[in-house]
């Protein structure tokens, strides 16, 4: 008998130990998005997306002998939440390295933080300059920010034939960065800007603003917004008898979207986006991308929402390089090791080049940018 | 010129939606004296009320208005009987806290069944506009004014042109009174309170194939319809019309020919002076002292 107890006693023992002991057994990334409010839908699909890459990771066998365990937070929307959610992250749930957080003005809350804490942060949307440009070494961002779309887009300009340009932008750190940036490589090439107009990030009528816009002689409007405005603006753009050439930027237009939803208000549109999934042979790891759309469809996400989706596969996928060549989860070793990653993304080479000031630079990945067209209800890469 | 006329014929389509919400909200918010949090997530309703019954129930277009508008009544009625009966002679911060809770869950229930996805509702109306001379006009925005127009028209005759208007008027000067008089006082608060929700679900479902449907739609109309009632006047209903079409103007000459980033400041901008000048709102409702 007494034997029998000491056996039970250990083997509850042992039962207590195993459970804190297997979770802390699991490498923690945390994963910063916004679940709710006006950017539900994006951060969403970049979590679906990570989840994904997390349980391919997973399925591998880890990294450095260790399962990885994704800690989703919502940040609302709010940059104000974006800041307390990479808090919450670092000193509750002690994640080593982070993935965050949608939006520009979203990431640059979170910034701060990074430098407090010590804690590198995979950057997988935002595309304002300021962030890889303000001497945050704990940075490294694998979207393009929109200085490298316009460079992306400039030998595009004259083929297309543009002279003189509108802005249409969301009034944040990503719209008014990108109306300056292009601006900037517009100038640069000869063509006028003419207006840059702004609306709110929550805005639904934008018709003041195209009023004034229709009343212009530019031939080009460029749009910088996520979906849902884009799908407004196009159809207020139609209501009201707008024809200009379109261009839009910052890779979270999800064209698919926009088609179903605009229809015929969208058509002959041209976005800059990051990802061909209509054409999963032309992106640089044809394989990887199968595996990648294959997975979501089984998962029964929609389609559409995989132009969005894959900056959160890549990130992840990039994260776990990272630790796997830092070979420790202490995240100076996981910051020090982002500078060795290299692997090809779903839309080119994963590499981390310095940018911003001597000394404290951040990280930025090169990414492919490509010019896709909205015509006759199907989506094709514009041929120049 | 021509940018001049393209803006007033914008501004008049928001205004006739700005108006029902306004509108709805004065019934509740001025008469009842009940700050309606709901209102915006009304408002949602109406929209994903349209957006089910012309896509998952195949319901023609102009079935499935009145739909969302009767399903409107029928939540509000709803929030009524469950929420606000129980609380009636409850002071202000208790009725507002549960309305403040009652909206959360309205939008977060939308965000769980719908998510975050924002929603297209098909149009029966052609994509091209209605054109005149350089002033286009979509169909569908044109449709939303007249149906505007014709709702605020059938609430201002129901409010002041019918047994149940004069009643629902007598409850809120004094509901002893009315109660003295024979009016069914606790019909009347549901009546009253059903009514403005169906307005607000009226604009919803107006707006909602204008624009996009989405669980966050309700935020900023809420906000605005709180603006346009106070710069209309508590309770007036030709305030509440009226400032809606004040507001439309404001907002799209402000973002037109000042600066579109502070198009919504534009609004608040001249509710200010308003209230500055006329502190009770443009058209106030006569108080009765003591």
């Amino acid at each position: 008998m007494p034997t029998y107890r000491i056996a039970s006693i250990a083997a509850l023992a042992m039962a207590l130990l195993a459970g804190p002991a297997a979770a802390e057994d699991a490498i923690k990334i945390g994963v910063n998005q916004p679940l709710t409010g006006a950017f539900a839908a994006s951060g969403s699909y970049v979590v679906n997306g990570a989840k994904i890459a997390a349980d391919e990771i997973n399925a591998k066998g880890g990294v450095l002998g260790k399962k990885i365990q994704l800690v989703v937070e919502d940040n609302k929307s709010n940059p104000t939440e974006a800041a307390a959610v990479a808090e919450k992250l670092i000193t509750s749930d002690k994640t080593p390295v982070m993935m965050g957080a949608w939006g520009s003005s979203l990431t640059l809350a979170v910034l701060p933080k990074l430098e407090e804490y010590e804690i590198p942060m995979l950057v997988e949307t935002s595309s304002s300059g300021k962030i890889t440009t303000s001497g945050n070494p704990f940075v490294f961002r694998i979207s393009p920010p929109s200085a490298l779309e316009a460079e992306a887009f400039a030998p595009m300009v004259e083929k297309l034939g543009v002279k003189k340009v509108d802005f249409l932008v969301i009034n944040n750190d990503w719209g008014r960065g990108a109306a300056v940036d292009f601006g900037k490589m517009l100038k640069g090439k000869g063509v006028q800007v003419g207006l840059t107009e702004t609306m709110d990030a929550g805005a639904q009528d934008m018709s003041a603003q195209l009023a004034k816009i229709k009343g212009t002689d530019s031939d080009t409007l460029m749009i910088t917004a996520a979906v849902d405005q884009l799908t407004l603006v196009f159809k207020q753009m139609a209501a009201m008898g707008v024809k200009k050439r379109v261009v839009t930027t910052g890779g979270s237009q999800n064209p698919d979207q926009i088609l179903a939803q605009a229809g015929s208000a969208a058509d002959k549109t041209m976005h800059l986006t990051t990802f061909l999934p209509w054409s999963p042979e032309k992106t640089p790891d044809p394989k990887a991308t199968a595996y990648f759309l294959g997975e979501w469809k089984n998962r029964g996400y929609p389609f559409a929402g995989s132009t969005e989706s894959f900056r959160g596969y890549d990130g992840i996928r990039t994260i776990a390089a990272a630790i796997e060549k830092a070979g420790s989860t202490d995240p100076k070793a996981i910051q020090k090791a982002f500078w060795d990653v290299s692997f090809i993304g779903l839309n080119g080479p994963i590499a981390f080049v310095k940018a911003g000031p001597e000394g404290k630079e951040s990280g930025q990945s090169k990414p492919g940018v490509y010019l896709i067209e909205i015509a006759d209800g199907a989506i094709g890469e514009v041929k120049l | 010129m021509d940018q001049f006329l393209q803006h007033l014929v914008n501004a008049m389509v928001l205004g006739g939606a700005y108006a029902l919400l306004g509108i709805g909200l004065t019934l509740i918010f001025g008469i009842m004296n009940v700050v309606n949090f709901t209102h915006g997530a009304l408002y949602t309703f109406g929209a994903y009320a349209m957006f089910i019954a012309s896509t998952a129930l195949g319901l023609n277009f102009f079935v499935a208005l009145p739909f969302s508008i009767v399903a409107g009544l029928a939540l509000g009625a709803a929030i009524e009987l469950t929420l606000l009966r129980p609380l009636r002679g409850a002071d202000i911060d208790t009725t507002m806290l549960v309305m403040i809770g009652a909206g959360i869950i309205l939008q977060s229930g939308t965000l769980w069944i719908f998510g975050g996805v924002a929603k297209a509702i098909p149009s029966p109306f052609p994509d091209a506009p209605l054109t005149l001379g350089s002033v286009s006009i979509s169909w569908l925005r044109l449709f939303v004014l007249v149906a505007a127009a014709a709702l605020i028209a059938l609430a201002y005759a129901m409010i002041n042109g019918t047994r149940l208007g004069r009643a629902m008027r007598a409850t809120f000067q004094d509901s002893d009174a009315a109660a003295l008089m024979g009016v069914n006082v606790r019909f009347i608060y549901t009546a009253t309170f059903a009514l403005g929700s169906s307005l607000a679900a009226a604009a919803g479902a107006l707006l909602g194939p204008v624009y996009v449907v989405f669980p966050q739609m309700g935020d900023l109309a809420a906000v605005k319809a709180f603006a346009i009632v106070i710069l209309g006047g508590l309770g007036s209903i030709t305030g509440a019309a009226l400032g809606g079409f004040i507001l439309a103007l404001a907002e799209e000459f402000g973002a037109g020919y000042v600066s579109s980033g502070y198009r919504d400041a534009m609004g608040f901008l001249i509710i200010i002076a308003v209230l500055l000048a006329k502190p009770t709102g443009l058209f106030a409702r006569a108080e009765r002292v003591g």
